[in-house]
C-alpha cells in the first residue's frame, strides 16, 4: 500500500493534468505569465511538467478571474489553487534531508515549536554567559553594549553553522528540483538562465498580472503585493547586507559592535529592518482580504509562519537598535537572536523555499525559451 | 434588489448584459442618461457569449498593435462577402468594419487589454486583436468600468414582457428572484443575444436532430427578448436554421464548454458518419473555412455524429483537444471502440488509402496530396491512414450563435414588419447579427458588429431619452 502522501500527491498530479490540458486548449491566459507559453510547449505533462509550471506560477490570480472554466462552471477550473496545492507538494517532496520534508505538513506547529526552542535556547545560552545581575543590567555602547552580555566568538559560531546548514539543505532543496526537470547542470550555469532568472526574480517580473497588476486580493488589479513583497525581501537583503558588512568590520578591520546609528551596517539593518516589519504586515493584510479560490488553505500555518517570523526578526532588531543601552537589552538581544535563530532553522522547511524552487522553474523557462515551439498546425 | 425597486422611469434601459449590452450601457450613460442593465446570469456567467471570445476581427490601415500589418476595409469587406455568399446588408456591414479601428482605443479607455495572438493562432496576428485573458476579462474590465460610471446593474433579472405598443416601448416586466417588477423607460437597447440555448426553439428550427446538437455557449440566450421582439412586432432577418455551428468533440458539455471543444485534426485525416462512410472533402480549405462548415455537415449525418480519425503521423501536429482522443492498434479496433461497423471502417479507410497520390505534405499551404478516383475527394494534405496507433475523436455539431434576429438601421433602430423604424427600441450585438451575417462567419466578427452597434445604441438611445 503506497504511502498516504504519495497517494495525494497522486491526485494532486492528476487534478493538475486535468487542469492543464483545458488551459493548453483554451490558451486565453497566455499573455499573463510565464506558466502559459511555458505548458503550450507540451501535449501532455508528468509530474515533472507539474512541478515545473507549478513553481512558475506567482500565484497573481489574473487567470482564476478571467477563466470561462472558473467555479462554478462544470469544469470547476482553478489553476492558482492546483498549482498552490502542487508547490505545497513540491516544497515537501525536494526537502533535504528527505525526512525533514515532513515538516511540511504541520507547519505552523513546526515554525512555533522552532521559535520556542530558540527563545529557549537563547535565554539560557545568555543566562550562562552574562548571569542574571549582567543580563538585566543597562550597558552603554561605550560599555560593549551586546559584547557585555555574549562573546563573540560563541555567537558567531552558532549563527555560522545555522546559515552554512540553511545554506546546504536549501541547495540540495534546488539541486534535486533540477535533476527532475532533466535539464542539464550546465544549462544553468549560463547567462541566459541565470540572468534571465534573477532578473525575472529581482524584479517580481510576473507578480504583475500582465502588465496592469495582479487580481490580488481580489479581482480590481493592484501592485501592492508586489510592493510589499519588494519591501519584504529587499529589507531582508539589507539586515543580511548589514550582517556581512559588519562581519567585514569585525574581521577585516577590528572594528567591533556596537555600531553608531550612522555606520553603514546600522544604516542597512534600520532601513532592513523596516522593510521586514512594513512589507510582512502588507502581506498579512493583503493576505487576510484575499479571494479563498486563489488559496491552498492547508498552506495556511506555513504562510502566517514565515511572515510572522520576518516580522518579529525586524521588529525585533529595530526595539534592540532603539534600546541597547537601557536594562531591556539582554531580553531584546536574546529574542532578536532567537528569532534569526529559528528564520534560518526554518528556513530550508518554511516559505523560504517558494524562492529557490520559483528560481529553478525561472531558469528553466529560460533555457526552454530558446527552443522552438513544437509545430502544430494552425486551427 | 435595489434598482429594481426604484419607482423612476431609466432614460436608458439595457436588456442584455454580453458585450454589445455593455458598450451600448457605457456609451449611454457617458452621454448623460440614467442607465439599467438587466442580466439574466448570475455574475460568475455574465456576459453572454461574449464571456466566451477571444478577439474582435479588426480593420486597420498600418500597424495597430498589437495587430501587424494592414487589413483595410476592402478586404474585410470581401471576406465578409466570401463567408456569407452576399446574405449581408453593405451599409451596416460597412459600420461594423469602419468602427472597429476606432474601438481599439475607447476599448483601452475602458479596461480592455490587448495581447498578440496566441500560441497556434499565427495566421490571425493581422486581422484578429486579441483580448488579454479573453473575453471573460473583457466584460470584467467593462462591468467595473460601467459601474464606475454609474451604470446600474441588476443580476439574475430575467424580461418576461415588454409594455410595447406600435413600435414604443415604455418599459419590461421582470422576473427576479421570483418577484415581478415592472420598469419604465424612455428608451430600450436590446442586446440580450440569440436563442442558441433554448434547445426547444432549436428543435423547432432545426426539428430532431437539434436533440444531438451540442450549445457550446453560455446556458442563458434563451432568445426571450427576441421573442417578445418579434412578437410585438419588429421585423426578422435571417431565419432560425442559420447561426455559426462548429464541428466539436461529441463529449463535450451540453452548454457551456466554449473554445476547448473544438478538434483541429478533421484536415489531416478523414472524417466518417455513423456508417462508417466519408462525406466531405476534409481538406477542401483552412480554417476558418473548414471551421465553419463542419458543424453544419456533421449536423446534416445521421444521428448527427461524425467521426475524425487519424494516424500516429498526424498526432501532436494540431491544436491539442480538451479529451484524450479515441486509441487503437488497428482500424478494426479503432471500430469497435467507437461503435462501428469493423468491416466497413476497414473497407473506408483501405478505399481511401488506395486512392491517395504521392505529394509533399504541407499543412501550411495547399499541398499537392490529394486523392484520386474517390468520392467524394480529399484535395490536400492526405496522406494514408496506415500507422498505429490510430487515433479518433467524435464529433457532434456545436451550435455558437444564431442569426435569426430584428432588422435595424444604421442607428442601431430597431425596425417594424411595416418597414418604420420602432419609436425607441434599439437593437445591438447578436440580437441583430443578422442584418449582416446572413449565414456562414468570419472569426471576430461577433464583437466587430457587437461593439459598433452597441455604442451607436447607446448613443442614439441616450439621444433620445434626453430629447
Amino acid at each position: 500500500m503506497p504511502a498516504p502522501e504519495t497517494v495525494a500527491l497522486q491526485d494532486l498530479v492528476a487534478e493538475a493534468q486535468r487542469v492543464l490540458a483545458i488551459c493548453n486548449a483554451c490558451r486565453y491566459c497566455e499573455g499573463y505569465c510565464a506558466v502559459f507559453p511555458a505548458l503550450e510547449r507540451r501535449l501532455s505533462f508528468d509530474e515533472g511538467d507539474v512541478h515545473y509550471l507549478a513553481n512558475l506560477c506567482h500565484n497573481c490570480g489574473s487567470c482564476l478571474y478571467a477563466c470561462q472554466y472558473a467555479p462554478p462552471h462544470e469544469f470547476q477550473l482553478d489553476f492558482p489553487r492546483i498549482l498552490a496545492q502542487v508547490r505545497g507538494e513540491t516544497y515537501r517532496k525536494y526537502a533535504w534531508p528527505a525526512a525533514l520534508g515532513a515538516l511540511f505538513r504541520r507547519n505552523g506547529t513546526a515554525a512555533a515549536l522552532a521559535v520556542a526552542a530558540s527563545l529557549v535556547l537563547a535565554f539560557a545560552f545568555l543566562a550562562a554567559f552574562a548571569g542574571e545581575d549582567r543580563f538585566f543590567s543597562a550597558w552603554s555602547d561605550a560599555q560593549g553594549s551586546f559584547y557585555a552580555l555574549l562573546p563573540h566568538g560563541p555567537m558567531a559560531a552558532i549563527f555560522g553553522i545555522a546559515f552554512v546548514a540553511a545554506a546546504v539543505a536549501l541547495a540540495a532543496g534546488f539541486a534535486r528540483f533540477w535533476r527532475d526537470t532533466g535539464e542539464p547542470l550546465g544549462a544553468l550555469f549560463t547567462p541566459v538562465a541565470t540572468a534571465g532568472a534573477a532578473g525575472d526574480a529581482l524584479t517580481l517580473r510576473y507578480l504583475d498580472g500582465g502588465g496592469e497588476g495582479c487580481t490580488y486580493p481580489d479581482a480590481k488589479p493592484s501592485f501592492a503585493r508586489r510592493r510589499f513583497h519588494h519591501l519584504t525581501f529587499y529589507g531582508f537583503l539589507l539586515c543580511f547586507a548589514a550582517t556581512c558588512v559588519a562581519t567585514v568590520y569585525h574581521y577585516a578591520f577590528g572594528w567591533e559592535a556596537p555600531y553608531a546609528f550612522l555606520s553603514l551596517p546600522v544604516l542597512l539593518g534600520t532601513a532592513g529592518g523596516i522593510g521586514l516589519v512594513v512589507g510582512p504586515v502588507g502581506l498579512l493584510a493583503l493576505r487576510a482580504r484575499r479571494d479563498p479560490e486563489l488559496a491552498d488553505p492547508a498552506q495556511s500555518g506555513m504562510d502566517l509562519a514565515f511572515l510572522a517570523l520576518l516580522f518579529l526578526t525586524g521588529a525585533t532588531g529595530l526595539a534592540l537598535l532603539a534600546f541597547r543601552e537601557t536594562v531591556a537589552m539582554g531580553t531584546l538581544l536574546a529574542a532578536h537572536l532567537a528569532m534569526v535563530l529559528a528564520l534560518f532553522a526554518t528556513m530550508p522547511y518554511g516559505k523560504f523555499v517558494h524562492a529557490v524552487y520559483r528560481l529553478a522553474a525561472l531558469a528553466r523557462f529560460h533555457i526552454e525559451r530558446r527552443r522552438p515551439v513544437p509545430d502544430v498546425a494552425a486551427e | 434588489m435595489a434598482p429594481l425597486d426604484d419607482a423612476r422611469t431609466w432614460d436608458v434601459l439595457v436588456l442584455g448584459g454580453g458585450n454589445a449590452a455593455l458598450c451600448a450601457a457605457i456609451e449611454a450613460r457617458a452621454a448623460g442618461a440614467s442607465v439599467l442593465l438587466l442580466e439574466a446570469a448570475p455574475v460568475p456567467f455574465r456576459g453572454g457569449n461574449s464571456r466566451h471570445t477571444r478577439n474582435m476581427r479588426t480593420m486597420h490601415e498600418g500597424p495597430l498593435a498589437p495587430l501587424t500589418d494592414a487589413y483595410p476595409e476592402e478586404e474585410y469587406w470581401e471576406d465578409l462577402l466570401k463567408v456569407t455568399g452576399g446574405l449581408t446588408d453593405e451599409t451596416l456591414a460597412r459600420m461594423a468594419i469602419r468602427g472597429t479601428a476606432e474601438h481599439v482605443p475607447w476599448m483601452i479607455a475602458h479596461g480592455v487589454r490587448f495581447q498578440p495572438p496566441l500560441g497556434g493562432t499565427l495566421h490571425l496576428a493581422r486581422t484578429n486583436a486579441f483580448f488579454l485573458g479573453g473575453g471573460k476579462a473583457l466584460v470584467n474590465a467593462y462591468y467595473a468600468a460601467a459601474r464606475a460610471a454609474g451604470v446600474e446593474v441588476a443580476y439574475e433579472t430575467e424580461v418576461v414582457d415588454l409594455a410595447m405598443e406600435e413600435g414604443r416601448c415604455t418599459g419590461a416586466v421582470v422576473l427576479h428572484g421570483g418577484a415581478r417588477h415592472e420598469i419604465g423607460a424612455h428608451a430600450v437597447v436590446a442586446a440580450a443575444g440569440g436563442f442558441e440555448s433554448n434547445l426547444a426553439w432549436l428543435r423547432e428550427a432545426w426539428g430532431p436532430p437539434a436533440d444531438n446538437f451540442i450549445v457550446r455557449g453560455t446556458p442563458y440566450n434563451m432568445g426571450k427578448v427576441l421573442k417578445l421582439l418579434l412578437a410585438k412586432g419588429a421585423r426578422p432577418v435571417s431565419d432560425a436554421t442559420q447561426g455559426h455551428c462548429v464541428a466539436i468533440d461529441a463529449r463535450s458539455p451540453r452548454f457551456d464548454g466554449g473554445i476547448v471543444t473544438r478538434v483541429d485534426a478533421v484536415s489531416l485525416g478523414i472524417v466518417v458518419n455513423r456508417e462508417s462512410k466519408r462525406f466531405y472533402d476534409e481538406g477542401e480549405d483552412f480554417w476558418p473555412k473548414r471551421y465553419a462548415i463542419w458543424g453544419r455537415l456533421v449536423a446534416a449525418q445521421p444521428g448527427q455524429i461524425g467521426y475524425s480519425i487519424i494516424d500516429a503521423k498526424s498526432m501532436g501536429k494540431f491544436m491539442p483537444p480538451v479529451f484524450p482522443p479515441v486509441k487503437a492498434a488497428t482500424i478494426a479496433e479503432l471500430a469497435r471502440a467507437l461503435g462501428l461497423d469493423p468491416a466497413a471502417l476497414e473497407a473506408t479507410v483501405a478505399e481511401f488509402n488506395a486512392a491517395v497520390r504521392p505529394g509533399t505534405f504541407d499543412h501550411t499551404r495547399f499541398d499537392d496530396c490529394r486523392t484520386e478516383g474517390l468520392a467524394p475527394a480529399k484535395t490536400h494534405w492526405a496522406r494514408r491512414i496506415d500507422t498505429p496507433p490510430f487515433f479518433a475523436y467524435p464529433l457532434r455539431p456545436g451550435i455558437t450563435f444564431t442569426y435569426l434576429g430584428v432588422a435595424v438601421d444604421e442607428k442601431a433602430r430597431m425596425r417594424m414588419t411595416d418597414g418604420s423604424l420602432a419609436r425607441n427600441v434599439f437593437a445591438a450585438g447578436e440580437i441583430m447579427a443578422g442584418n449582416i451575417l446572413g449565414k456562414g462567419y468570419l472569426a471576430g466578427i461577433g464583437m466587430a458588429i457587437g461593439t459598433t452597434f452597441g455604442r451607436i445604441a447607446g448613443e442614439e438611445a441616450a439621444r433620445l431619452a434626453r430629447a
